[in-house]
């Protein structure tokens, strides 16, 4: 009898302990995402208590439905393919070559990530519409074109590539490439037989990325694209926000579950596999000054690609916001505009920055516990699951969080529609999977000898946390909390629902001031968008700085 | 044991931590319309009013009133539908004509006639029996031109409907997607209400074929597409004309430093559609009495005098001043086109979506 | 007994790797669990260590039950195999870590730092990254934490493992002398029997799981209790024997035993130093395979027509060459019959 006590005490043990870390995370996914969501499906498909399921089939009949979804999956496979072919030469330049600036250029090209779509619709407008520069060289102009939202795609997701495969590559030992040309294989057998299997699944999680994210793409289509092209995503939000069928709002919004679960259930697999024994070493021995022509021209030409293609856009941006002689933007900024936000727009930027700082606590926090957990050695299939259930409202329209906050979070202890908090908890979902992705691989790579070693020396488990995982994880945590911060400050879709007139975000706000006719609304709109890019840019140089060999994916 | 309370501890006092901030915030957020001093309006995003002016309400009626502002005009009232069994204030102001059967339909409001309904114009009017909205502003959507193109041109700025599907303005005109816009839906009720029932649609064959251009949202028409706007002159818009407003002009003036003396833009007087925004009690508002009270703040002289430059719309009521800068860069339509809340209500998804299909595919 | 385990068990998947072991160390004694890789020694540590939970069975410290009580508290010390300093503290941090759990005083610590830092001849290395540390070096730092907070037992998992040769035969008897000198009660594992005989006053040797035998050094080299041990001491001329009253029938022929030798079918071990080399017309003939040289001796391996090849040791010039024919006797001393 005794000698099952022990074995019962241990096991049960481990799972409290599981527990207890996970409760926190699961909490508040159900709180904050699934409730308010099933909440709005549910009022869409379900009258007087029952469910009209029929309505799904009913939708998927509609001609139009199935345009939108062939129209959301083309496009999608379409940016990742082009994005892919784009950014794989950008991701080999900064793995292993040296060049000046080339931190700054790291954080440059991420900073159109985490900008809000509608900032960056803008500036995109003024490359490939009307007087931009296509337009001005060879006359040509694609916006309103699909092409308009596959560069703008390329745009956004070009920093997804870089730093996913870009950082797995620049920790790829050389030396295998090198044993292989001994071998007898040329350099490009070398690279095909040796360098890309190993690279393969980095690819393959960044391409899964890039497709989630272009698959839910809402603001490029909408501003870019015109009323003729249509994701998912902007359907979505037009049968909820404009045309107010609900119903069809659900069905779309199920459908985008599907589709998006699918999406991470692969990526899932791939990221797993991508944590299989690779032989890496520290980024900064494998980088080298480019040598001979060739590679100078592969280095030129990404840099003329990164210049034109992202620098080019934030450009323009920041030279409208410079129109008004002696900085009249910027200086309107302060004065009380009592029209649009009740306060003056500068306030926007203190909003902003309190809201991302919260925002910023609770993701660390949630997604940091839920890391802590996936980290165990003990965690089962349904832990596992968890892995990919965090990243799902990455691929939930916001209008559909939005809308389901106010009808799901109205009656007390929850009644926090009319609470700051709700913005921040708003962000932080969309924070937590970067958290989780940047935290995962570092914590899984802390040898739990480590811990043990710490352990028989009389330290806690709570100590070996503190003692052990903190320090080795504390930049990877670092840079995890600069991500969500930077993704809370452009955060916009959700934002836009909730955030209270008098408390307004940089995005709102830009929103908001193009949402007005005259020439100050529009040059404060760009004034307030250079602001939030610069301190975009900050956050992500400070990343750079903080950059270990091993930051996950992001 | 002891670990796991430890670890729990942690978690515990981590979260308590967040709690702590979001109390800390809610106190000076001034929320919960219980409290019955406080009054609470939800509105569209382009709400706005003078603050000495609302300071005024505020001092004399005794309520603190607190603004929510939801979103676009669409947007808002559907939010104040689906939340309509626990609503989030008191009032609601922004429904307008082409929606208001909407709002109606689905119970938003409870009926009551504010003080000083008497002042307002009998053409504004609606829903006289229940008394369930009150209407508060006006304005026009109306195709605006850019005076300087037609000048360059020497080319005269079209009049009515009927012009711009003439040949000289060929490519020339931007309107927006009227499944998602509202001055595009307006724009499509115009022409309904002008050639009739089934006649829009033959009307709008001729304006593709002329060369109309359909983007998404006011702000992209106005802002990237029209030559004549601020925004539009930076993206080098290259449409001189745009389905947008007839107080946009006024806008260009108020909102221009240094204001110039005669308006960038200008008004095509027979292209209008007359919108009208409505205001009303909440079906399950927590303070009634407030609602009221603030119900007949907004159909006051001094609201009405105030709106103008605040919201760019009209007075609708008899007696309320129009500020000079306003009368002379943005006239009211003369003989705008209307509909009847009640016709748009049976009509509009059917005429959108054969819209959606004539024009955009 | 200071540490006792009572038929501990743990099972990995369906496979026993501790199956039913019971062992037991007295107040300062040394043991060394002696085993292959894959004989369950190292799980053997983390079960008494807490890291590693038992299937069944039971764990005893000072005649306490450890069942359910988590590593950090059960006062043990554990060096591992590859040290596992912390990377992010110098060396005089890590020392002091167990100390800090313990929340002993800053002096105290400080104080007790210098000590074992000169303990283990490193005085001067409080400041140093642990990183910039030879290989000997982290293992006296990792020893030094091991010992700071005095536990009442200290585990050692391959202990000198990663060092070369002559560094491990020179710390192994610093390690000895220190351990008797403090009167440390020590349980190490290895799977090098030089290390195990060096260090131990008592050898456990392990195989699957289980105990094949226990015994001071002495014992188990003169007495392997089976194949198993003798073949893992490194003892090659093992074979199955009939054993008559003097002699055993073996696949070499006759080979005397001695007097008190067991009767009947057994396994029979024969010392190297127990095959003599005679003129090739004289005792079993073999020819000379292969050479060893050893340092003091030659290892000689020598193969009989139609029988296991034997071993010898041989004095340096007395070494027959590779290919040479040579004779063989038996000497009956340096032979024993196996249980």
């Amino acid at each position: 009898m005794d000698l099952t006590r022990t074995e019962v005490a241990a096991r049960r043990r481990g799972a409290a302990a599981r527990f207890g870390l996970l409760a926190a995370p699961v909490a508040f996914f159900a709180v904050f995402f699934a409730y308010p969501v099933a909440a709005i499906v549910a009022r869409g498909l379900k009258t007087d208590g029952t469910w009209h399921l029929a309505r799904i089939g009913e939708v998927l009949a509609q001609s139009d439905v199935r345009h939108v979804l062939w129209f959301t999956t083309w496009q999608a496979l379409v940016s990742t393919a082009l994005t892919l072919l784009v950014a794989l030469p950008g991701a080999y330049v900064f793995a292993r070559f040296d060049f000046p600036g080339k931190q700054v250029l790291r954080a440059v090209v991420t900073v159109p990530f985490v900008l809000p779509t509608v900032v960056v619709g803008t500036a995109f407008l003024a490359l490939v519409g009307r007087g931009g520069l296509l337009d001005e060289l060879w006359g040509v102009r694609l916006d309103t074109t699909v092409w308009a939202i596959l560069l703008a795609h390329v745009f956004f997701n070009y920093a997804v590539v870089v730093r996913t495969v870009g950082g797995l590559w620049a920790q790829l030992d050389p030396r295998q490439e090198e044993a292989a040309r001994m071998l007898g294989a040329s350099q490009l057998k070398a690279w095909r037989q040796v360098t890309l299997p190993a690279l393969a699944p980095a690819v393959a999680a960044a391409a899964l990325m890039v497709f989630l994210f272009t698959f839910t793409s809402f603001g490029v289509v909408q501003i870019l694209g015109g009323p003729t092209f249509s994701t998912l995503e902007v359907e979505i939000y037009r049968q909820t926000s404009e045309i107010f069928d609900l119903s069809t709002a659900a069905v779309l919004t199920l459908i985008q579950f599907a589709a998006v679960g699918a999406i991470l259930a692969v990526h899932a697999w791939t990221v797993r596999r991508r944590e299989t024994a690779l032989r890496l070493v520290d980024a900064s021995v494998t980088a080298r000054r480019p040598r001979g022509a060739g590679q100078w021209a592969l280095l030129g030409g990404v840099l003329v690609t990164v210049a034109v293609l992202l620098v080019l856009p934030l450009a323009v941006l920041v030279q409208r916001s410079l129109d008004a002689p002696g900085f009249g933007y910027y200086r309107a900024l302060t004065s009380e505009d009592g029209g649009v936000f009740l306060v003056p727009p500068i306030e926007a930027i203190g909003n902003s920055l309190s809201y991302a700082v919260a925002a910023t606590l609770i993701a660390v926090l949630i997604g940091g516990l839920a890391a802590i957990a996936l980290t165990r050695r003990d965690a089962g299939r349904f832990v596992r699951g968890f892995d990919a259930l965090l990243m799902l409202p990455l691929g939930v329209s916001a209008v559909t969080v939005g809308f389901g906050f106010l009808i799901s979070l109205d009656e007390p202890p929850l009644d926090l529609r009319s609470s700051w908090i709700l913005v921040p908890l708003a962000q932080a979902l969309v924070g937590v999977p970067f958290v989780v992705r940047t935290m995962l691989p570092v914590l899984r790579a802390v040898d739990v000898r480590l811990r043990e070693a710490a352990s028989v020396l009389g330290a806690s488990p709570w100590r070996v946390w503190r003692e052990v995982d903190l320090p080795l994880v504390r930049r990877a945590l670092l840079i995890a909390a600069g991500f969500a911060f930077a993704v809370s400050l452009g955060e916009f879709g959700a934002t836009v629902f909730i955030a209270r007139p008098d408390r307004p975000t940089l995005p709102v706000a830009v929103a908001r001031l193009l949402g007005r006719p005259g020439d100050f609304n529009y040059g404060q709109a760009m004034a307030l968008s250079t602001i939030l890019m610069v301190v975009c840019a900050v956050a992500l140089l400070v990343l750079e700085r903080l950059r270990t060999d091993r930051t996950g994916e992001f | 044991m002891s670990i796991n309370v430890k670890r729990l501890t942690a978690v515990v006092v981590g979260l308590g931590m967040v709690g702590t901030l979001a109390a800390c915030g809610s106190s000076d957020g001034g929320q919960g319309s219980g409290d019955s001093k406080t009054v609470t309006l939800v509105s569209h995003d382009s709400w706005a009013v003078s603050k000495d002016v609302l300071a005024a309400f505020e001092k004399q009626s005794g309520y603190k009133v607190d603004v929510l502002k939801d979103g676009d005009a669409g947007q808002a009232v559907n939010k104040a539908i689906l939340t309509k069994d626990n609503p989030q204030g008191d009032v609601f102001f922004g429904v307008d004509n082409t929606l208001l059967s909407r709002a109606l339909d689905n119970g938003l409001f409870q009926s009551y006639e504010p003080k000083g309904s008497g002042t307002i114009k009998a053409e504004y009017r609606v829903d006289q029996d229940k008394h369930r909205v009150t209407p508060i502003d006006t304005g026009d959507i109306c195709v605006n031109y850019d005076r300087k193109y037609f000048a360059d041109h020497e080319l005269e700025p079209p009049k009515g409907f009927d012009d711009l599907v003439e040949p000289q303005y060929k490519n020339l005109l931007v309107t927006e997607n009227a499944s998602a816009s509202s001055p595009g839906l307006g724009f499509l009720l115009g022409t309904a209400a002008q050639y009739g029932d089934t006649g829009w649609e033959g009307y709008w064959k001729k304006l593709k074929a002329n060369g109309v251009k359909v983007v998404d949202g006011w702000e992209q028409a106005y802002n990237e597409e029209f030559s004549g706007s601020a925004g539009g002159k930076k993206a080098k818009g290259d449409r001189p004309l745009v389905v947008s407003y007839a107080s946009s002009p006024p806008a260009e003036v108020v909102f221009a430093d240094p204001k110039p003396s005669t308006a960038p833009t200008g008004v095509a007087e027979g292209t209008c559609f007359r919108q009208v925004e409505y205001a009303g009690l909440l079906g399950n508002a927590k303070n009634t009495k407030g609602g009221k009270a603030l119900l007949d703040f907004l159909i006051s002289k001094r609201f009405q005098e105030d709106m103008p430059l605040n919201m760019f719309v009209y007075p609708v009521t008899e007696g309320a001043q129009v500020p000079p800068e306003f009368v002379k860069y943005g006239p009211q339509a003369k003989d705008p086109e209307t509909m009847d809340p009640a016709k748009i209500a049976d009509h509009r998804d059917q005429w959108v979506k054969s819209w959606t299909s004539l024009v955009l595919k | 007994m200071l540490l006792a385990l009572r038929e501990a068990t743990v099972r990995f998947g369906g496979r026993a790797v501790l199956d039913a072991v019971d062992l037991e160390v007295a107040q300062h004694e040394i043991v060394c669990v002696l085993g292959p890789s894959g004989s369950g020694k190292s799980t053997l540590l983390r079960a008494v260590a807490g890291l590693q939970p038992l299937d069944s069975g039971r764990v005893m410290l000072d005649g306490h039950d450890q069942a359910g009580l988590p590593a950090h508290r059960r006062g043990v010390g554990l060096m591992f195999q590859d040290h596992q300093l912390f990377p992010q503290r110098d060396v005089g941090g890590n020392v002091a870590f167990g100390l800090r759990m313990h929340g002993e005083p800053k002096r105290r610590q400080a104080e007790r730092v210098q000590e074992l830092l000169d303990l283990v001849g490193l005085p001067g290395a409080r400041r140093r990254a642990v990183a910039a540390l030879s290989g000997g070096e982290q293992q006296r730092v990792a020893l030094a934490r091991a010992l700071a907070p005095s536990p009442r037992l200290l585990m050692l998992d391959e202990p000198l493992g990663q060092l070369d040769r002559s560094l491990r035969e020179r710390l192994v008897v610093e390690l000895k002398e220190l351990f008797g000198r403090l009167g440390t009660t020590v349980l190490a594992v290895t799977h090098d029997q030089g290390e195990a005989f060096a260090l131990a006053d008592r050898v456990v040797v392990m195989r699957d799981g289980r105990i094949a035998q226990s015994g001071t050094p002495l014992e188990v080299w003169q007495r392997p209790a089976d194949a198993f041990v003798a073949r893992f001491l490194g003892f090659e001329n093992v074979v199955e024997a009939t054993v008559g009253t003097e002699a055993a029938d073996t696949p070499w022929g006759k080979v005397p035993v001695p007097e008190d030798a067991p009767q009947g079918t057994r396994t029979l071990l024969v010392r190297p130093a127990g095959v003599r080399l005679v003129p090739a017309d004289v005792g079993l003939r073999c020819t000379v395979a292969a050479r060893t040289f050893r340092g003091t001796h030659v290892t000689v391996h020598l193969q009989p027509p139609d029988a296991p090849r034997l071993e010898a040791a041989c004095a340096l010039r007395d070494a027959p060459e590779t290919g040479d024919e040579v004779g063989v006797e038996f000497d009956a001393a340096e032979i024993v019959v196996l249980a």
